[in-house]
């Protein structure tokens, strides 16, 4: 099936292309090509607002992806007035760019079904979307929340400081006795206005960004970006820096996949399993640091390559970390699996099935435990995938179990492509000059992040500078599905359910 | 039940010996406190501080480095032409005072090291310290660097050091990131509720002066815009070893002066590619 429109741009990862060659459709053809392509099985990566050259207008711009044609699509409308059409109702999952879009711009999505602030901040226009007068403060989690009405039902609000070390969002239970009816969830704490301060950039902070709008996603974020500026300013890094980039996003993978079972075995109390992977967790950040000083990846990856090289005896120093780390992770995961109490609480508690992934646009990990194939590094390979492919790893319960279960999978099969690439690590220059960006363009790069699809859009304006900067964190597109998850489940397994996403909170209000 | 003792077995006894036995060893290329040769300095070059991403470095005597500031990311000994910026392995960083976060031309050589609590704060919170974490709009990193301390490796909770749930259950608060507009009341509720005595822990850049995000509307420079703070680890994220140690000097666990050894001897520039 050949689903992408001839109304829409085809691009690849990574590309750039002149504004000019991204079409101008009518809000109309606009809206119904994305119903189409979503109909198709395409799925909503970005879709954001920015400045129109038409006064008054705002110009709202889409990038679809085509995973089984590997091929990204994107175009634009122009939207005068204050309001747009909105595709919700036909089309879940934009339902929280439509309220990124009303909030950051002042537009109202008509026929939204639930038309409430993300992050709780001003406009960037002057205009609200929501009417709310200029001087009146903003403030977080205040407003409406969904309802269930009836004698026996009670309301349970947790947050936004949690009981344990984690960032900070408000979650709201709608619960009868023990069983949650429904669970509605509201950030927008962490809201730091980076999309904000991105524009007219890039400049000495630019990376810096790029390497904290979620720190546990260093790596892909920071990759993200510098395949951004690659294509705008049309340079390529090495195959040394990519096969490195690729290294260093695989270990972020691992460290996070295994602190995260961990976690998941601390919140069920099965205490060995959660005390071994805290520590192996920490094995792998510090191979994180072999590689450059920091445990996060900070200074690794820059635009034009990487921060820091990697010799031989470097590499081979990973790759004897990396056989003692996973024999490590291997027998404490293991344990998860041969221990029935823990499975007990695994199993069939939390499911997002796979239809509703679907819909919602579910990306990551979490997809694929509900038996979506969908994973950036095969559909939308970029650098050193394009060489080297990771195999597919799903599930098909969408329960707690297959979370957890993916994750195995994935670091298995992850810890054999940092072998192979520790074994034919290319020669290159590390980091090759970066030259001026391209001016009054549009570029569009992905990324398999441990948590699912980085996605940064940036556009030029006539000099070069950043006109805007969208970053789409895969946490965006999955908060709604631990909100699913725990329709019907009990309040007490709502822990297990949030730690089997795990999402990250300042990846989400940026 | 025979797989978990056999697991266990395998995994070994892991708990660091540190503070009694040698610190665990950090990577070669970890960027540790700033050393700045200022003798070198050519006559009106603001190279670095013209890099630095955050203003950490005072562009009227880019000898200053302001380590609440500092991002630890090397942008300034990339950029300046005599390479006489060098990171060294000295992970010993917090400060009792803002003030003593500035490493001033004068002071290379004569750091301060975090005092101690007064007696009478020792007396309460010298063996038993329950701290509750904030985030506030932190990116995670110092979060989670800071969660690790509880893990078998580095043990905290040896120490009477530990992360509690509530703020009704503490006796401070260990702050990070640079307090998102947001996230003010939310600090300020968490701290009110902390009964008194009490005292704050900044950890990181943002939570210091607002990090990479110094001046923006939407998130404030810092803790102390909201609350007093006690102690300051900076880093962006500081390394597990760089908190435990603050925390550790915090309660008199650890007295001895900063290591300057660790600043000269192994002083070097992480080996950049050019």
């Amino acid at each position: 099936m050949n689903a992408s429109r001839p109304d829409f741009a085809t691009l690849t990862n990574g590309q750039a292309v002149k504004r000019s060659e991204i079409p101008v459709l009518t809000p109309e053809v606009f809206g119904q090509a994305i119903l189409d392509g979503v109909a198709a099985r395409q799925r909503v990566s970005a879709l954001f607002g920015a400045s129109s050259p038409i006064p008054g207008a705002t110009r709202i711009y889409a990038v679809l992806a085509d995973d089984e044609q590997n091929l990204l699509s994107a175009a634009a409308t122009d939207i005068a007035g204050g309001e747009f059409p909105s595709l919700t109702p036909r089309c879940p999952q934009v339902h929280l760019f439509e309220r990124e879009i009303a909030e950051q711009f002042g537009l109202r999505p008509i026929g939204h079904p639930w038309f409430k602030p993300v992050r709780y901040c001003r406009s960037w226009t002057g205009r609200d979307a929501w009417g709310r007068p200029a001087g009146q403060p903003i403030l977080p989690a205040v407003g409406d929340f969904y309802r269930v009405e009836g004698e026996q039902v009670h309301e349970v609000a947790v947050g936004p400081v949690h009981a344990g070390v984690i960032e900070p969002g408000h979650f709201r239970f709608q619960c009868h006795g023990e069983q949650v009816f429904h669970l509605e969830i509201a950030l927008g704490f962490q809201h730091r206005g980076v999309e904000e301060e991105l524009i007219g950039g890039p400049n000495a902070r630019t990376v810096h960004y790029a390497e904290t709008l979620s720190g546990d996603a260093t790596v892909a974020h920071a990759t993200t970006y510098s395949h951004v500026i690659e294509a705008l300013a049309g340079c390529q890094a090495s195959a040394r820096a990519q096969a490195v980039r690729g290294i260093a996003l695989e270990l972020e993978r691992l460290a996070n996949h295994i602190g995260d079972l961990g976690a998941l075995a601390g919140d069920v109390g099965y205490l060995p399993t959660a005390s071994f992977c805290g520590r192996i967790r920490g094995d792998f950040l510090n191979m994180t640091a072999l590689l450059c000083g920091s445990r996060f990846g900070r200074g690794l990856i820059r635009p034009g390559g990487l921060g820091f090289d990697a010799d031989a005896d470097r590499m081979a120093e990973l790759g004897r970390r990396l056989d003692a780390g996973e024999k490590d992770a291997t027998v404490a995961i293991r344990l998860l699996w041969d221990t029935q109490s823990v499975m007990a609480r695994f199993e069939e508690v939390g499911p997002l099935p796979r239809k509703v992934a679907a819909e919602l646009g579910i990306v990551g990990p979490a997809a694929r435990a509900s038996g979506l194939e969908r994973d950036v590094r095969r559909d939308q390979p970029s650098g050193i995938f394009c060489f080297s492919h990771i195999p597919l790893s799903t599930c098909e319960s969408g329960d707690v179990f297959a979370r957890a279960f993916v994750r195995w999978l994935e670091i298995q099969h992850t810890i054999g492509f940092i072998r192979d690439q520790i074994r034919s690590l290319p020669s290159g220059a590390p980091r090759v000059p970066v030259k001026a960006l391209a001016p009054d363009s549009f570029a569009v790069a992905l990324n398999e992040g441990w948590r699912g699809e980085v996605c940064h859009v940036a556009l030029t304006d006539a000099q070069g500078r950043f006109a805007r900067y969208k970053v789409v964190d895969p946490s965006f597109h999955n908060w709604p599905g631990l909100a699913y998850a725990l329709r019907d489940q009990e309040i007490s397994d709502f822990p297990i359910c949030n730690k089997s996403f795990n999402l990250s909170y300042c990846g989400h209000d940026l | 039940m025979i797989n978990i003792l056999l697991a266990r077995l395998q995994q070994k006894h892991r708990t660091m010996k540190y503070p009694d036995g040698a610190p665990p060893p950090l990577p070669d290329r970890f960027r540790g406190r700033p050393v700045i040769d200022t003798a070198q300095c050519p006559e009106g070059c603001r190279a670095c501080a013209d890099a630095c991403p955050t203003g950490a470095l005072d562009p009227q005597d880019p000898g200053r480095i302001d380590l609440g500031k500092c991002l630890f990311c090397t942008d300034c000994a990339e950029a300046c032409p005599k390479q006489a910026i060098t990171f060294s392995q000295n992970y010993q960083l917090a400060a009792r005072s803002r003030k003593d976060l500035l490493v001033a031309r004068e002071r290379q050589a004569a750091e301060v090291a975090a005092a101690a609590l007064d007696a009478k704060y020792r007396k309460l919170f010298g063996r038993s310290l329950k701290l509750r974490q904030v985030s506030a709009g932190g990116c995670n990193a110092c979060e989670a660097d800071s969660n690790v301390l509880g893990t078998v490796g580095w043990d905290l909770s040896r120490f009477g050091l530990q992360f509690v749930a509530s703020p009704r259950h503490a006796d401070g608060l260990l702050v990070t990131g640079p307090v998102s507009r947001n996230m003010a009341l939310a600090l300020k509720k968490t701290y009110d509720a902390v009964s008194d005595p009490r005292i704050v822990i900044a950890v990181g850049a943002c939570a210091i002066s607002g990090g990479p995000y110094i001046g923006h509307a939407e998130a404030g420079n810092g803790a102390e815009s909201i609350v007093p703070v006690d102690l300051y680890i900076p880093g962006c994220p500081p390394n597990p070893l760089t908190i435990l140690d603050g925390l550790l000097r915090l309660i008199g666990r650890i007295e001895d002066d900063i290591n300057f050894q660790l600043s000269t001897r192994n002083a070097q520039l992480p080996s950049k590619n050019p």
